[in-house]
């Protein structure tokens, strides 16, 4: 399992080796005519004293794999550690291949911020993948933003933010809300909503996109909304209330450790989701938390994501099945995992594009790069750094995984600063 | 128990200078000015190290909430630099401009009262110390008039810091919720951001961390300290001697709320945010530790004692990042079982006499001060 990525410095003396090793095997590969790209030197593509040598480009990986969020974030880590490597074994990134230097955000928002910092200026990376709560993202802006560094963000979350050094390969709030509630309106009917979710920005916003958006533009209503701090694990009231007022749709953008107690409570007290009376929908319970979950205690509620592990499509399956061989049989893979992914690749594709290392190229490359190998499909980034994206609605079935039963035609275009719903 | 008392201060006396030195002199010289931003960081968390030493080592209360005191002083500043960095012209893109980002996220449409007052600076420099101190107070009032000590002052402390977190992360319209007060930029127009107003930031940090310790050991030495001292080994031999034992224990610990305040705000100013993650009961504790680390008597050692955690904690973390907490926890546990009293123990008990005997006539032969049976009982 992990097994060769410890850090430390003799292993990292070791991969050194290694990579020196397997870099000298693709230039003789090259030179035996095997029709390997000409790598651009140096002084051509980084100007700006980034950590890339002749044959070796640094970029970091920031996540907690320590503290409360360590369990969320290990599933991007993966990831991302797979695209790298995936893209090593093609040859790297213009010629170069890809080191990793890991840190450790430790759940703690200034940890971030620190270790952003020791990223960008003492080591130079050329770009950085990493964060997941909007906190920690929020920590490091300013600190991407002054020293001028690339973050490529992973998580769906809330929008109203749009920075030219970050790439949001996650949906923003209307990306992963308005389909969804357009499908549970007409497909299945629905008229009442009933909203909750943790307190905090992320469910608060959704929320509100979601009520302006069933008030306004569907013309429906919702009956209650509440707000339970995070962590919280006694939801017997709000369920009470839900079977008074008897909405058609539970909206949960409950969080973390909280959705264990939520959705085992729902089902003891005889919602049986299933039934769909009321139909639960949320859009933060991706394929990770129902491990926590149980399949059993969320069988036939819906997700709307933009990725489900059961996606059929080739490039998913290639994902999955590499995934599973690097990481083990028992993983799953959920939206955050997914376009944690799609990161390293995204940053390849735009320093190809733009020839160069150099982080102003990169931004300037970004908008209009196309993925089509993307598990999830097909995206592109579009002028505002997010991506263009399809949203799908899944089924939970008892093993845990989801059945897409539904996805949007077209790619639903990001929003982060939607009108008319703030 | 201890050496004579002109020797104690003689002692302290050159310590002082030589921390002096060192964080004036050694620290700027040799590190980068990157890793010379972190110790400026870790030395904000010296400021409430130092309020402990007072506090838990000199008077024997040990306090397990002084992370609200290093929250509150941060969160005032904080409050004047959001204020600042929230002009209309930069915040136009919200339907409020005008108001903090994270207020008009809530859906807030003005900006609260008891924000008004932080457009001052000279309010918030007040605020910094004055907020923690009077904090400190109502609590000390409350718990030491009613002889509330030892282990149930260490729990309530502790439980107000809980209370305190739910609180601000509850109320994320007025205070930035989890995220905390974010993205703040100048400090009167200028720039806290730049490498140049780091250093100079490090050197007023520095400046004051050192004119705090000044004034500790005045203190300490002074006839109140001597009391101090008094009322935690024997507090009922105090109180019949007819002093009033729950003034002198307000003020020790109103006086280390308010270092611990400006400890906070030099936090902020620093590292460019605050967040509810200094506040809470994790962040206390852990500040309990970088001064039991350093040797909960000594004012000097306090300082060590936060740099080698941090420094331990950024290192350890940077080499190992799955396995660096072990090497903590380790780190923590050997210090407790072999050197209880933390570093300054050490140099109490080994440094000091080998010192001694070069220096002084090696016929001049003391007993190791310090050392051995003198260990004061932990607080309970």
């Amino acid at each position: 399992m992990k097994t060769n990525d410890k850090g430390g410095a003799p292993r990292s003396m070791l991969r050194r080796k290694l990579m020196i090793g397997s870099a000298a095997l693709a230039l003789g590969l090259a030179a035996a005519g095997v029709g390997h790209a000409q790598t651009p030197p140096t002084g051509e593509v980084n100007t700006t004293g980034l950590a890339v040598t002749d044959d070796v480009v640094k970029v970091g990986i920031l996540h907690s794999i320590t503290g409360t969020m360590a369990i969320s974030e290990t599933g991007s880590v993966q990831a991302e550690k797979l695209a790298i490597k995936q893209i090593n074994d093609m040859g790297g990134v213009l010629g170069r291949k890809i080191e990793f230097i890991q840190e450790d955000g430790a759940s703690d928002w200034p940890t971030f911020a620190e270790k952003a910092k020791k990223l960008l200026v003492e080591d130079k990376v050329a770009a950085v993948f990493g964060c997941w709560t909007s906190a920690s993202r929020k920590a490091v802006l300013p600190v991407f933003e002054q020293y001028n560094g690339m973050l490529y963000y992973p998580t769906f979350y809330e929008g109203l933010e749009q920075s030219p050094n970050v790439i949001y390969t996650g949906q923003e709030a209307t990306q992963q809300i308005i389909a969804g509630l357009d499908w549970v309106a007409k497909e299945k009917g629905a008229k009442t909503f009933y909203l909750l979710g943790s307190d905090y920005i992320w469910p608060r916003t959704s929320n509100k996109i979601a009520r302006k958006h069933i008030e306004d533009h569907l013309g429906l209503k919702v009956v209650g909304e509440e707000y339970y701090p995070l962590g919280h694990t006694q939801f017997n009231s709000v369920i009470n209330k839900i079977k008074l007022k008897k909405p058609d749709v539970i909206y949960a953008i409950v969080v973390g450790g909280s959705n264990v107690a939520f959705y085992k409570q729902l089902k003891a007290a005889g919602i049986d989701m299933t039934k769909e009376k009321p139909l639960v929908m949320t859009i933060s319970v991706t394929e990770d938390e129902i491990r926590g979950i149980g399949g059993e205690n969320i069988e036939g509620a819906y997700a709307t994501m933009k990725y489900f592990q059961s996606l059929d499509n080739d490039n998913n399956k290639k994902f999955v099945a590499a995934f599973k061989n690097m990481w083990g049989e028992d993983m799953v893979i959920g939206d955050v995992t997914q376009a944690a992914y799609e990161g390293p690749w995204l940053w390849k594709a735009a320093v190809e594009k733009a020839g160069s290392f150099d982080i102003d190229k990169i931004k300037e490359a970004s908008p209009g790069i196309e993925l089509t190998t993307a598990p999830e499909g097909y995206v592109r980034i579009h002028e505002n750094h997010h991506l263009w994206s399809k949203t799908r609605v899944g089924h939970a079935k008892s093993d845990g995984q989801y059945e897409v039963v539904y996805e949007t035609k077209e790619l639903m275009e990001p929003d982060p600063f939607p009108e008319g719903y703030q | 128990m201890t050496p004579p008392f002109h020797a104690a201060r003689k002692t302290e006396l050159f310590g002082f200078l030589v921390l002096a030195a060192f964080v004036l002199l050694v620290l700027p010289g040799v590190v980068d000015p990157f890793r010379l931003n972190l110790v400026g960081k870790y030395l904000t968390y010296a400021f409430v190290a130092v309020g402990l030493v007072l506090c838990w080592g000199s008077a024997g209360i040990l306090s397990l909430g002084q992370g609200i005191f290093f929250g509150l002083g941060g969160y005032c500043m904080a409050m004047f630099l959001k204020l600042e960095a929230s002009t209309p012209e930069a915040t136009k893109i919200q339907s409020t401009p005008g108001i903090p980002d994270f207020m008009d996220w809530n859906q807030l449409t003005a900006l609260p009262a008891f924000w008004e007052p932080f457009h001052s600076l000279a309010f918030t420099i007040v605020a910094i110390v004055a907020v923690p101190a009077a904090l400190a107070f109502v609590i000390g009032f409350a718990m030491f008039t009613r002889r509330v000590g030892g282990v149930y002052f260490a729990i309530i402390t502790q439980a107000i810091a809980a209370i305190l977190t739910i609180l601000i992360i509850g109320q994320q319209g007025y205070t930035g919720g989890v995220n905390g007060i974010t993205d703040l930029r100048t400090l009167l127009g200028w720039d806290i951001r730049t490498d140049s107003a780091k250093t100079i930031l490090y050197f007023v940090n520095a400046f004051l961390l050192l004119g705090v310790i000044a004034l500790s050991i005045a203190v300490r030495s002074s006839k109140l300290g001597r009391i101090l001292v008094a009322l935690r080994d024997k507090e009922d031999r105090v109180r019949f001697s007819g002093y009033d034992v729950a003034a002198f224990k307000i003020f020790v610990f109103c006086f280390a709320a308010a270092i611990s305040g400006i400890g906070g705000a030099m936090f902020t100013l620093q590292v460019g945010f605050m967040s509810p993650s200094f506040v809470g009961i994790v962040p206390s504790i852990e500040m309990v530790i970088f001064c039991a680390v350093g040797g909960r008597n000594s004012l000097i050692g306090a300082v060590y004692g936060t740099l080698l955690v941090n420094w331990g904690k950024t290192t350890f973390s940077e080499s190992f990042p799955e396995l660096w907490l072990f090497a903590m926890g380790g780190l923590f546990i050997a210090v407790v079982m072999a050197f209880p009293n933390g570093l300054a123990g050490i140099y109490k008990s080994y440094v000091q006499p080998l010192f001694a005997r070069i220096v002084v006539r090696p016929a001049h032969r003391r007993r190791p001060v310090g050392g051995g049976k003198t260990t004061p009982a932990i607080a309970e």
